[in-house]
């Protein structure tokens, strides 16, 4: 599936010191530059969130998945079944981020530049235009209590798009499709907004990626 | 029936009190921006709800329930930590202020580092947003370390001794990602004085 090398940008064996094969996760390098996103999110804010915060949840990803395949050879459902909230915590924060810097580009670069094709068409079926969804999809950020993320999403079941919010770093599973995501987490946008949130809701719109949006859209057909 | 209205509580100290552990830019942030939208934002939630009770209509109570309970734990969780820190340099913030507190807290956690550093670790590993509280239980008078997520106030049989608030807000234009300083210089400003009243039960029920 292609989220799954989306979110596993270089897969390497490990030594074989145990019979499960395991995985080494690495941070994907940016497609612009830490400042290319100016003025709508500064450069000193994806420099920290991409080298800082995403790292993080990489480098606890890989040692969650460590101890996770130390419990398996143990035998230790217990110890596995305890190891979920981290998995599941820093496999999403993992997800989330390397999702959210392909739905980005610069001003020039495609960033802003409304969505066509198929995806376009269902967006105006479901929402009448992009205008209505940014203003859905911006009140469902501004609800958001708490960390966490608004997702535009299709649904595998019905073909229907969907806007959908997810607590903390949980990542979109399930029967949804991640089409095009924004980070509401505090330092996604705090050192430039503080808590002035609305005004980076309103301003990432000039940067959001259709481009990669239509590709997911396309891929989930 | 009366319809309380909340206001923003005026902080104990000046803003730029608390450096350098916590930069008065924040604080001014802090105070006067976030806890002032939870105010209004709990006195709009609160004016619906008393209309809905007079219109006997139970599903709009219903559904305002989360906006209270958000809102209103913001109120509360920011109203107990202004008072629960102060400047480094009053008599307040010496763990000497809390004589029956910190009497407590060395028989259940061996000594007030190895306390420091349980609190740490449960602050710590937090997954989002929310708050770590040292917490009396009031039936087993026993200490506890807890994190609420989110908003969440701490309720029923536990009362909040101390808190220190870890949404990113809280620290992250003095810390940036390094929420374990903020957490190390935390310990400079807690005031130990409100502390021990909280935790003898000398200060009653929080006003609003």
């Amino acid at each position: 599936m292609s989220l799954l090398r989306i979110a596993r940008p270089t897969i390497a064996r490990r030594s074989l010191l145990t019979s499960s094969i395991r995985y080494k996760h690495t941070l994907p390098d940016l497609p612009y530059d830490y400042a290319a996103l100016e003025p709508a999110i500064s450069g000193k804010i994806m420099e920290l969130h991409h080298s800082k915060h995403h790292q993080t949840y990489v480098s606890s990803l890989n040692d969650a998945e460590e101890k996770y395949a130390s419990a398996v050879s143990a035998n230790d459902v217990q110890g596995q079944i305890s190891l979920q909230p981290l998995l599941k915590f820093h496999g999403g924060g993992h997800i989330n981020h390397t999702l959210f810097w392909q739905n980005l580009a610069p001003k020039g670069s495609g960033g802003g530049e409304p969505p066509s094709g198929g995806l376009a068409g269902a967006i105006n079926n479901t929402y009448g235009s992009v205008e209505d969804l940014k203003k859905k999809m911006n009140a469902s950020l501004a609800g958001i209590q708490g960390s966490g993320w608004s997702w535009l999403v299709k649904d595998k079941d019905t073909g229907a798009l969907q806007v959908i919010t997810m607590p903390n770093q949980d990542p979109v599973v399930g029967k949804y499709v991640p089409l095009l995501g924004i980070d509401a987490w505090e330092h996604a946008y705090y050192l430039q907004y503080q808590n002035r949130k609305a005004e980076y809701f309103s301003a990432i719109w000039d940067v959001i990626n259709w481009k990669a949006a239509e590709a997911r859209y396309k891929a989930a057909a | 029936m009366a319809q309380a209205k909340f206001t923003l509580p005026a902080l104990p100290y000046a803003y730029d009190a608390l450096e350098p552990y916590i930069s008065g830019q924040i604080m001014q942030i802090h105070h006067s921006k976030h806890h002032q939208t939870y105010v209004n934002n709990l006195n709009a939630a609160t004016a619906n709800h008393v209309k809905a009770l007079q219109e006997n209509d139970v599903r709009a109570q219903i559904n305002l329930q989360q906006a209270i309970k958000f809102n209103g734990g913001g109120h509360i969780n920011h109203s107990l930590f202004w008072a629960n820190l102060a400047p480094a340099n009053t008599s307040q913030a010496k763990p000497e202020s809390a004589p029956k507190l910190m009497e407590a807290i060395t028989a259940k956690y061996g000594s007030y580092g190895g306390f420091k550093n349980e609190f740490k670790g449960v602050l710590l590993g937090l997954q989002g947003s929310g708050w770590g509280w040292l917490v009396k239980n009031k039936k087993t008078e026993q200490l506890d370390i807890v994190i609420t997520k989110d908003q969440d106030p701490v309720v029923g049989d536990l009362a909040p001794i101390f808190g220190v608030d870890m949404w990113e807000h809280a620290y992250y234009l003095q810390y940036f990602n390094d929420k374990a300083s903020y957490v190390n210089g935390i310990w400079n400003i807690i005031n130990w004085d409100t502390a021990e009243g909280r935790f003898l039960g000398r200060s009653g029920a929080l006003k609003l």
